[in-house]
C-alpha cells in the first residue's frame, strides 16, 4: 500500500469560496429559461383581470387563426387530465379546501388565474395572440379584506358557504403544558399589568429574482420537467398523485435555480399547464412567467391579523399570553397555506417562560391571491408580535426592554427547556448573545445619546430596537408532522459514490438555489472522508439522480440534509474498513482511521479510502461474501427541531418632522451552533436581515378595492435597493445543537425573523416620548409623519 | 424584419429581427447568449445589463435594431479567456452572490461604474449601483465586492 498523506486541515468552520460561483459569474447558467429542445413551443397564459368572476364564455376563434399558433386550451379542454394544486397541510380534519385546478373551467377566485393558453412556435407570438381570446365573464362581488371575510358576508367560493376553512387552537391548560391564559389574564386586571395591542402583518411577496419557468419535454419514456423550483422532489409526486401519470413516468429537474425565499415552495398552476399542454402538442413547451404575471401569480406571504393580549405581575413577569390571529389564506388552501400560521404557535412564547399560553388562528379565504411560506413563515409574525410586545410591557413596568427580556428569558443553565407551547429547546445561551450584542453595538452610550437629542428637542430622534428571537428550524421529525395532519415526512436522504479515480460524488435530497450546498456539503464530506474538498462533487435537484429528498425550505438542509450527509459519509467509512482489515491483513479492531487513511495502530501499515474505492472498482482482491461497493445511502429523520436564537439590536434615526427613517447601526449575534462555512452564513444573515428589515420600512402587496394588485411590477413592489441599505455588523456565539452530529442549527430564516421587530422598536422608541407605541409596517415616511401628527394633536387636542 | 449587424464579445453577427425584439431577446434567444438574463419588464431589476460600447445598459431597456452597427459586452465575454476580471473575481472572493441570477447585471453594472469612478467611496458605490435588484445578499457583500474590485484595478479594465 501507498502511503497518503495526512490531512490535518479541517473543512468544517472554514470560509471556503463557493464552488458554484465560477459559473454564476461567466454566465455559464442553467436557468429554466435558458433551455432550448428540437421542436420547442412556447406558452402564453390567459389570466383574469377580475378578482371574482364566473367566466360563462371563452371564444378562441381568433387566436387559433394567429400566425404560429400551435394550440388554444381552455380548462374545459384540460379538466379530466390537468392535476391539480394539492394542499399538503389541512390543518384540521374537516378544514374546507376548495379545488384548486389549475386552470379555471368556469370560476375566478383572484386576480391572475389563468383562463386560457396559447401555444405558439415562440414566445412573443403566443403572447400576441393571447390578447385575441375573448372571455366573457359575469363579475361577482369581491371579498379581500381577512377582517372582512370573517363574517361571511361576501364569500370567496360560494359554493363553500363559509370564508372560514379552519379554526386551529394550541392551548397550555389543555395540553398541560402551563395555565389557563384568561385567568391570568383576569388576575393581571385586578393586580397587574395587561397589554392588549392589534398589529398586522402586511401582504408581502417573495419576489424572488429569477422569474419562475417550466418546460416540459414529453418525448422519450419518462417526461422530464425542468422547473424553477424549491421542491422537484414534492413537485414529482404531486404530478403524480393529482394526473394518474406514474411517478415512474416523470422526471423532474431544478436546474440553476434564482432564489425561492418560499416563494418556490409551491406545485403551481403554470408548472401543471405546462405539462398538459405539452402532452396535448406531443412537443416540448416552456412557459416563462413576466415579472408582472409572477407578482400577481406566484404566492405571496405574511398577511395576518394579530390580537395580542399579553398579562404580567406589576414587576414586569409575563404570566400568560394569548394570541388571536385572523390569516388571510387568499383564494386557496395552497401547498402549506393553512399551516403557516401554526407554524407560528410554538414561537409566540420565544425565549421566554411564560405561566399560560393560548393560540388561535382563524384561516379565512378571500379573493386575493393565495398566500403560503415566505422566509420564516409563521415564524416571523410571532416573533414580531412578542418582541413588539416586551418592550410595551418595559413601558408599562418602567425598565429598559432588555432587562424586562432578561427577567422572563429561559436562562442557559435552564437546557433543555420545555416552553408553555409544548415544544422542547435542547440548547442556547440568550445571555451570552446579549451581552456580546450589547457590547459591538455601544448600547449604553447610544442611550446617552438618545437621552441628550430628547433633552435638546432634536428634529431628530434616535430610537434603540431589541430582538432578542429564537425559531423553530430543521424541518422537522415526521412524527411530529404526522401528528399536525401535514402529508409528508421531514426526514432527507444522502448517497456517496466512491468513484474509482478517488473522486467522490454526494447526492443530497436537498434543492438548493443560492444557498451553496455545494460548497458546504464538500466541507462535510471532506473531513468525513478525508477526501480533498476539490475532488467532491455534489449533485442535486434531480429526481433521476437523488431518487429520494424532500428539498429545501425551513431551514431545514443543513440541519437535517447535513446530517444524512454525514450518516452516509459514516457507512462509507464502515464498509471501508472491513476491506481495510483485509487489504492490510490486520483486524479491524487495530485500524484508525484518521485523515482519509485506515492505519494499523501503531504501524506505518496503512491505506487510504480512495484506494479502496478503486479496489472496488477492480474487485480482484477483495474479503469473501461482502459487496464490491463501499458506496452508501442514508435517510436521517431528526429527533427534534432545531433552535437557533439571536439578540438584534437597531438604531434608527426618524425626522420628527418629516418622517423620514434612517437606519444607523444593525448589530446581530446569533447562536446558530456549529458553523460549516462562515462566508455563507454571513451572505444568509446579511440576506435575511434585509428581507425583514423591508418588511419594516418598505414593503407592501396592496390592492384596490376591485381586488387588482396595485404593486404589480417593481415599479411600485419596492424591493430595497443598495442604496437604501447599510452595512451590517454580524457575529456568532455557539451552542451546539445536541439533535445531530455536527451541532448545527439553520440559518437560513434567522435574519428575517429577527429584524422586522428590531427596527419597528426601534421607530417607536425614538418617537414613544411623542405619545406613541405603534405604528404600521411598512413605515413609510408618510405613515411615521402621520402618527407623529396625530400624537401631536392628541396630546394638544387640536383636531387634525 | 430588419437587418442588424452587432458585434457581440468580439463575434460579428448580421441578422434579420423584428422591429420590436429587445436587445436582450435578441441576445438570449438569437445568439445563445443567455448569460444575460431577464428578472423584469420594467427597467428596475438590472439583471440583463450589458455594455454597449463600453459603457452599461439594461438590454431590456432597448431594442435589437438600436444596437445596428454597436459593440456589446456581456458577461460571458467578460473575461479574459480563463483569467477572470477582477470584478469577477471580487465577486467570488467576497461572496457576492448566492442564487446568481442578478449576478451578471451587477457585475456589468459594477464594471462600467468602475470606469467612470476607479476610486468610490461606499456611498458611491451603494448610489452607483442602486439600479440593479438582489433579493438574497443584502447588498452588504455586493457592495465590498465593487470596493474590492476599485483596490485591484477593476475600475482600469
Amino acid at each position: 500500500m501507498t502511503a497518503v498523506a495526512e490531512r490535518t486541515a479541517l473543512e468544517i468552520g472554514a470560509p471556503r469560496k463557493r464552488k458554484e460561483d465560477q459559473r454564476l459569474i461567466t454566465g455559464r447558467t442553467r436557468w429554466t429559461d435558458n433551455i432550448q429542445l428540437p421542436g420547442m413551443l412556447h406558452l402564453a397564459m390567459v389570466r383574469s383581470p377580475f378578482a371574482h368572476a364566473n367566466v360563462t364564455a371563452i371564444d378562441t376563434e381568433a387566436a387559433k387563426q394567429a400566425e404560429g399558433v400551435v394550440a388554444v386550451i381552455t380548462g374545459a379542454d384540460i379538466a379530466a387530465t390537468q392535476g391539480a394544486c394539492a394542499n399538503a397541510w389541512p390543518v384540521t380534519t374537516d378544514q374546507k379546501t376548495p379545488a384548486h385546478l389549475p386552470m379555471v373551467v368556469d370560476h375566478v377566485a383572484c386576480t391572475g388565474e389563468i383562463v386560457a393558453a396559447i401555444v405558439a412556435r415562440t414566445a412573443a407570438l403566443a403572447r400576441d395572440a393571447a390578447e385575441l381570446v375573448d372571455v366573457t365573464y359575469e363579475e361577482l362581488p369581491a371579498v379581500l379584506d381577512a377582517k372582512e371575510a370573517v363574517d361571511d358576508t361576501v364569500l370567496a367560493h360560494p359554493d363553500l358557504g363559509t370564508n372560514t376553512t379552519a379554526v386551529w387552537t394550541l392551548d397550555s391548560a389543555g395540553q398541560g403544558t402551563g395555565g389557563h391564559v384568561d385567568d391570568a389574564i383576569a388576575e393581571a386586571r385586578v393586580d397587574g399589568i395587561v397589554i392588549e395591542r392589534d398589529y398586522r402583518q402586511q401582504r408581502l411577496i417573495p419576489a424572488f429574482m429569477e422569474p419562475r419557468s417550466t418546460v416540459v419535454d414529453p418525448t422519450g419514456e419518462q417526461i422530464t420537467i425542468w422547473s424553477s423550483t424549491q421542491v422537484p422532489h414534492i413537485l414529482r409526486f404531486l404530478i403524480a398523485a393529482t394526473t394518474g401519470i406514474p411517478e415512474s413516468k416523470v422526471r423532474v429537474i431544478a436546474p440553476d435555480v434564482g432564489g425561492g425565499f418560499g416563494g418556490k415552495l409551491q406545485t403551481t398552476p403554470e408548472e401543471f399547464i405546462t405539462l398538459a399542454a405539452a402532452r396535448q402538442v406531443r412537443k416540448p413547451v416552456k412557459y416563462t412567467e413576466t415579472r408582472s404575471e409572477s407578482l400577481v401569480s406566484a404566492h405571496h406571504g405574511r398577511d395576518q391579523y394579530q390580537h395580542l393580549t399579553l398579562a404580567a405581575t406589576k414587576d414586569g413577569t409575563v404570566t400568560g399570553l394569548k394570541v388571536e390571529l385572523i390569516a388571510n389564506l387568499g383564494a386557496y388552501v395552497a401547498l402549506v397555506g393553512g399551516g403557516v400560521p401554526v407554524l407560528g404557535a410554538w414561537m409566540f412564547n420565544s425565549i421566554y417562560k411564560f405561566g399560560s399560553y393560548r393560540f388561535t388562528t382563524r384561516n379565512v379565504l378571500t379573493n386575493t391571491p393565495w398566500v403560503d411560506a415566505y422566509r420564516g413563515a409563521g415564524r416571523p409574525e410571532a416573533t414580531y408580535a412578542i418582541e413588539r410586545l416586551m418592550d410595551e410591557l418595559a413601558v408599562a413596568v418602567g425598565v429598559d426592554p432588555l432587562a424586562i427580556r432578561e427577567q422572563n428569558w429561559i436562562t442557559h443553565e435552564e437546557f433543555p427547556f420545555t416552553t408553555v407551547a409544548g415544544m422542547t429547546y435542547d440548547s442556547g445561551n440568550y445571555e451570552a448573545a446579549t451581552a456580546r450584542a450589547k457590547e459591538i453595538f455601544g448600547y449604553d452610550a447610544l442611550r446617552v445619546e438618545q437621552k441628550r437629542r430628547r433633552d435638546d428637542l432634536d428634529p431628530v430622534q434616535l430610537g434603540i430596537g431589541i430582538s432578542t428571537f429564537t425559531e423553530m428550524c430543521g424541518l422537522a421529525p415526521s412524527r411530529v408532522l404526522g401528528s399536525l395532519n401535514y402529508g409528508a415526512g421531514g426526514w432527507e436522504n444522502a448517497a456517496i459514490r466512491m468513484l474509482p479515480t478517488g473522486k467522490v460524488e454526494v447526492i443530497t435530497g436537498t434543492s438548493p438555489h443560492g444557498q451553496g450546498h455545494e460548497t458546504a456539503w464538500s466541507q462535510i464530506v471532506a473531513d468525513r472522508l478525508g477526501i480533498p474538498f476539490e475532488d467532491i462533487e455534489v449533485l442535486h435537484g434531480d429526481t433521476a439522480v437523488s431518487s429520494r429528498g424532500l428539498d429545501t425550505y425551513g431551514s431545514r438542509s443543513l440541519v437535517v440534509g447535513g446530517e444524512a450527509v454525514v450518516r452516509a459519509a459514516d457507512k462509507v467509512v464502515e464498509k471501508a474498513k472491513v476491506v481495510a482489515a483485509h487489504l492490510l491483513e490486520a483486524s479491524e479492531a487495530d485500524l484508525e482511521f484518521v485523515g482519509g487513511r485506515f492505519g494499523v495502530k501503531g504501524t506505518d501499515k496503512g491505506v487510504g479510502i480512495a484506494e479502496i474505492a478503486t479496489a472496488a472498482f477492480t474487485s480482484h482482491n477483495w474479503p469473501e461474501g461482502v459487496e464490491p461497493s463501499i458506496d452508501a445511502e442514508a435517510t436521517y429523520d431528526p429527533v427534534n427541531f432545531s433552535f437557533p436564537h439571536g439578540t438584534h439590536l437597531c438604531a434608527m434615526e426618524v425626522d420628527t418632522e418629516t418622517g423620514a427613517t434612517t437606519m444607523r447601526k444593525y448589530v446581530c449575534v446569533d447562536d446558530i451552533g456549529q458553523i460549516i462555512n462562515p462566508l455563507i452564513v454571513e451572505g444568509q444573515v446579511h440576506g435575511g436581515l434585509v428581507q425583514g428589515i423591508a418588511q419594516a420600512l418598505w414593503e407592501e402587496a396592496v390592492f384596490d378595492d376591485n381586488g387588482t394588485l396595485v404593486t404589480g411590477s417593481f415599479v411600485d413592489y419596492t424591493l430595497p435597493t443598495s442604496a437604501d441599505t447599510i452595512n451590517y455588523e454580524s457575529e456568532h456565539t455557539t451552542s451546539p445543537s445536541t439533535t445531530n452530529t455536527l451541532g448545527t442549527k439553520g440559518v437560513g430564516e434567522a435574519g428575517t425573523i429577527a429584524s422586522t421587530p428590531a427596527v419597528v422598536n426601534a421607530v417607536v422608541d425614538a418617537v414613544r416620548h411623542l405619545g406613541i407605541n405603534d405604528i404600521r409596517m411598512p413605515l413609510s415616511p408618510e405613515r411615521v409623519w402621520r402618527a407623529i401628527r396625530d400624537a401631536g394633536s392628541a396630546a394638544t387636542g387640536d383636531t387634525p | 424584419m430588419a437587418k442588424i449587424s452587432v458585434k457581440v464579445d468580439g463575434v460579428t453577427y448580421s441578422d434579420d429581427v423584428e422591429a420590436r425584439m429587445l436587445l436582450v431577446h435578441y441576445l438570449r434567444e438569437s445568439l445563445g447568449k443567455v448569460g444575460t438574463v431577464v428578472g423584469c419588464d420594467t427597467s428596475n431589476c438590472g439583471a440583463c445589463t450589458v455594455h454597449l460600447d463600453g459603457r452599461s445598459v439594461k438590454s431590456c431597456n432597448m431594442l435589437a435594431v438600436q444596437a445596428d452597427g454597436h459593440e456589446v459586452t456581456t458577461i460571458e465575454g467578460l473575461a479574459d479567456g480563463d483569467t477572470l476580471h477582477p470584478v469577477q473575481q471580487a465577486f467570488h472572493d467576497c461572496h457576492a452572490l448566492q442564487c446568481g441570477y442578478c449576478t451578471p447585471g451587477m457585475i456589468m453594472q459594477a464594471t462600467s461604474f468602475l470606469k467612470d469612478n476607479p476610486t468610490p467611496t461606499e456611498h458611491e458605490v451603494r448610489v452607483g449601483m442602486e439600479g440593479n435588484l438582489c433579493r438574497c445578499t443584502g447588498y452588504h457583500n455586493i457592495v465590498r465586492a465593487v470596493l474590492a474590485a476599485a483596490g485591484e484595478g477593476g475600475g482600469s479594465q
